[in-house]
């Protein structure tokens, strides 16, 4: 890196699945943790997971005493006839002062543009909006201030983007990479029933089985699917349909059809994503333990800081705690990806 | 905030095992002696910790057996806020459940002592889970749901055997350190 | 309030030939009892150069065969060739317009237009907005149950914009950004040397168990078993649908429309429409879950009421 270039600060995102975990977020460095509250109005409406009305206050509370901001996640598609609770939930996160909601449909962000100007909105990667001109009428239309991108686009794309969209730019840089396009995804429903978009959960619980056998095989199923057969030994990811192994014409064998249990991890393109503009840097993981919490938001608090110091980065090893026990950069550093 | 020990996991061949001292100390404890201490465990947790159960929802009520592999025994939990259980069983009689989880006693030690990453724990397959996996993911974020560990504030609450209890949990959390950078 | 019910035939969804696709849309005009036909590659901006030079004369024989013609944009629009394409349709002033992502509708705000499945539209609040900003009709998204359809239905004709739903073919669950086709032959999206040219309804995925599960059209995943809601037909008219998306397959499609025009005009019973639905399709199986709010994969049998 150039001495001479000075590389503007983004915000580290975090994720918190329960107040605890926020505070572990909070505490490792986040400039910003995001959640959801305890039901179908968020994207990882979970068993056991999340935050009550209190819980979200109490957060809230703590994030600001220490300088952290807390973005609330209102990011699933609300089928007609239940757009109350995410009425409620958009005037709960305005009467609790979050730093910003998380949004996706078109109707929720109508509504939080209309009845709370004051409250800022990013746009969800649940809108899918992966083009200039999709980014620039969300602006236009809803006043969104930030836009988190699909995992998708390469550097470069983001780079162009940024210089066309009339907002700031957030990007995922760790943790579950799905391989389809955020908010335009069925599977989950058509296996369980259970909509992905309107009940804001992939591959519930609930219909997740898992098989052993006596050679130490297991199988996992969603549904009456089964999606995968993993090895005596072989590392294991989430059991979602996009992550299995199936058979087609042509193959001889189980193939992983649209990608490998693995997680992402952009540690070494940082210094190229600042670049690029991105304000935001996001960690996925809502779900996940206030151990992988701690672990991770630590190394990229400390990657962070040494790339914006002129230090190159030195990452501690994260593949610990990664899907498949193996790492990507996903689609981000080239287009062979697709 | 948690244990110095690093996250979950390692490979497959060196993967934090009971020193032998320990499995010869816990093989021949007659399940009578172990159960006055366990039952006090799961009232202790039900009372200091209210929210587990605002958590745990619906599945307060499930039978959830903890089954470390490496032990003669599992422990059989019953979350229910009116008469929370945790009882013993002989790997031989293991009791009707509706959830197993199933890993080494350290890797289950440090997955209730918040140190380790359930997802992380199945991903490498050292943890097995079976049977009703969505009680088994409210349990595993209810638990989480906590500053610090669970454990030392059950070892807190033993009276004059809080001291010894609390050294124990130090010494399998130095244990699973050392085996984890092993 | 409710307009006549009409058949519309969706975007053909699979790289088919040029001259197969153009003998498609032939036939289509000269026979099939549809009355909007929907025309653009909405999967894949590789494909559209290779039936370019048949568009217009497609479109002008559906039109002269009495069609409305509809053209439907990209679905998944990430590179520079994407948003071409969005442009280029987008830019027709004589056609209307269906978007099937945000990027179109940034282009058609303003004028007349119409919503595609691929859209997220699942509440009268978005409908209120879109139809605000000149949405007529929307197609709606095949995971919709009954109830939230009809509760959408009821918005719809306060503002007057048309219900439309899909009732035939398989069912488009998901879209990426990189090509599973390609993919599956070991290529890469710019590599692909057009290998979904070889599977005209796409490419089967079965699980390792053997039973069928999924089917690949390029980015797009989509149900192995086909949407059929004949039996739902009544049912779907009650509540406010008056236009019904059938996705066109290799099967003959001319007799499909005709089996669901039959149903509609009731001059054929839903009983014997299902059976040679059946006869015209032998290798699909068909599906009606996500109407039940069941699992969508799944076949109920039509409720009573």
């Amino acid at each position: 890196m150039r001495e001479t270039e000075i590389l503007q600060r983004p915000e580290l995102i975090c994720p918190a699945g329960t107040p605890a975990a926020l505070r572990a977020a909070v505490d490792a460095g986040a400039d910003a943790v995001y959640c959801g509250l305890q039901n179908e109005t968020n994207a990882r409406n979970f068993p056991g997971l999340n935050f009550s009305i209190p819980d979200l206050e109490q957060a809230v509370a703590y994030a600001h005493a220490r300088q952290a901001k807390v973005l609330l996640a209102v990011n699933t598609f609300p089928r007609a006839g239940r757009f109350e609770l995410w009425r409620e939930t958009v005037d709960a996160a305005a009467r609790i002062s979050v730093d910003a909601i998380i949004v996706a449909d078109f109707g929720v962000a109508a509504y939080a543009a209309r009845t709370h100007p004051k409250l800022r909105l990013h746009l969800s990667v649940q809108a899918g909006a992966s083009s200039p001109n999709a980014i620039r009428y969300f602006c236009e239309e809803f006043g969104i201030k930030r836009v988190v991108l699909p995992r998708i686009l390469t550097v470069a794309e983001i780079a162009e983007i940024h210089g066309n969209a009339p907002c700031e730019i957030e990007t995922f840089i760790f943790g579950n990479v799905g391989m389809m396009a955020e908010g335009r995804c069925s599977l989950t429903n058509y296996a369980t029933g259970i909509s992905t978009n309107m009940d804001g959960v992939c591959s519930p619980a609930g219909d997740v089985r898992y098989v052993p056998n006596a050679e130490g095989n297991m199988t996992s199923h969603l549904g009456c699917f089964m999606i995968d057969q993993i090895g005596r030994g072989e590392s294991a990811g989430y059991p979602t349909i996009c992550k299995g192994r199936y058979l087609c014409s042509g193959r001889t064998q189980g193939y992983y059809a649209f990608e490998e249990p693995q997680t992402l991890n952009l540690s070494a393109l940082l210094p190229d994503l600042i670049r690029a503009g991105v304000a935001a840097f996001k960690i996925e993981g809502r779900q996940r333990s206030r151990a992988y919490v701690t672990n991770v938001v630590s190394a990229f608090r400390r990657a962070l800081d040494d790339v914006l110091a002129g230090r190159s980065p030195e990452i501690a090893s994260l593949l610990a705690l990664s899907e498949g026990q193996k790492e990507t950069q996903g689609a981000y550093r080239s287009k062979t990806w697709r | 905030m948690h244990s110095a020990s690093g996250p979950a996991s390692h490979p497959a061949d060196a993967r934090p095992q009971l020193p032998g001292l320990v499995h010869v100390l816990l093989r021949p404890i007659p399940l009578p002696l172990l159960r006055p201490f366990l039952a006090p465990i799961a009232a202790h947790v039900a009372r200091a910790h209210p929210q587990l159960f605002a958590r745990l929802g619906p599945h307060a009520h499930k039978r959830f057996l903890i089954d470390p592999l490496d032990l003669p025994f599992g422990l059989l939990l019953t979350p229910d806020p009116a008469r929370p259980q945790l009882d013993a069983c002989r790997r031989e009689q293991m009791p009707g459940h509706d959830a197993r989880i199933a890993g080494t006693f350290l890797d289950l030690f440090g997955l209730v002592d918040g140190s380790i990453d359930g997802d992380a724990l199945f991903f490498s397959r050292e943890l097995q889970i079976s049977g009703d996996t969505e009680a088994v993911v409210a349990l595993r974020n209810a638990l989480d749901d906590m500053d610090g560990s669970i454990l030392d504030s059950v070892s807190a609450a033993f009276g004059p055997l809080s001291r010894p209890a609390s050294l124990a949990i130090s010494a399998i959390r130095a244990i699973r350190a050392r085996r984890t950078h092993a | 309030m409710n307009a006549m019910p009409e058949i519309a035939l969706g975007p053909v969804l699979f790289n088919w030939q040029p001259e197969a696709w153009r003998d498609f849309y032939f036939r289509i005009a000269d026979a099939a009892p549809v009355a909007t036909v929907y025309v653009g590659e909405t999967i894949c901006s590789k494909r559209a150069p290779l039936f370019s030079e048949y568009f217009e004369t497609a479109i002008e024989r559906l039109q002269r065969g009495g069609k409305t013609v509809i053209l439907s944009t990209l679905g998944q629009v990430v590179q520079k060739t994407d948003r071409n394409l969005i442009d280029s349709i987008c830019s027709v002033e004589e056609l209307p317009v269906e978007a099937n992502d945000v990027s179109a509708l940034h282009a058609l705000r303003g004028r007349p237009h119409y919503g595609g499945p691929m859209l997220n539209i699942y509440n009268g609040e978005s409908l209120r907005f879109l139809a605000e900003r000149g949405m007529r009709g929307v197609c709606v998204p095949a995971e919709l149950s009954a109830t939230t359809l009809a509760a959408l239905c009821a918005v719809a004709s306060e503002l007057g914009v048309t219900i439309e739903a899909q009732v035939f073919g398989r069912i488009s669950l998901a879209l990426s950004a990189r090509c599973y086709h390609a993919r599956a032959h070991n290529r890469t999206k710019d590599s692909c040397l057009f290998v979904c040219e070889n599977d005209p309804d796409g490419l089967e995925l079965s699980t390792l168990d053997a039973h069928s599960f999924l089917v690949i059209n390029g980015i797009q995943t989509m149900s192995h078993s086909y949407l059929n809601l004949i039996g739902e037909l009544p049912e779907l008219q009650r509540m406010g649908v008056s236009r019904f998306r059938l996705s066109p397959h290799s099967c003959d499609m001319v007799q499909v429309a005709g089996i669901f025009h039959a149903v509609l005009k009731q001059t054929l019973a839903v009983e014997e429409a299902a059976a040679q639905l059946g006869a015209l399709t032998p290798r699909a199986t068909f599906a009606n879950g996500f109407y039940y709010g069941k699992p969508g994969h799944t076949w109920q049998s039509a409720s009573p009421a």
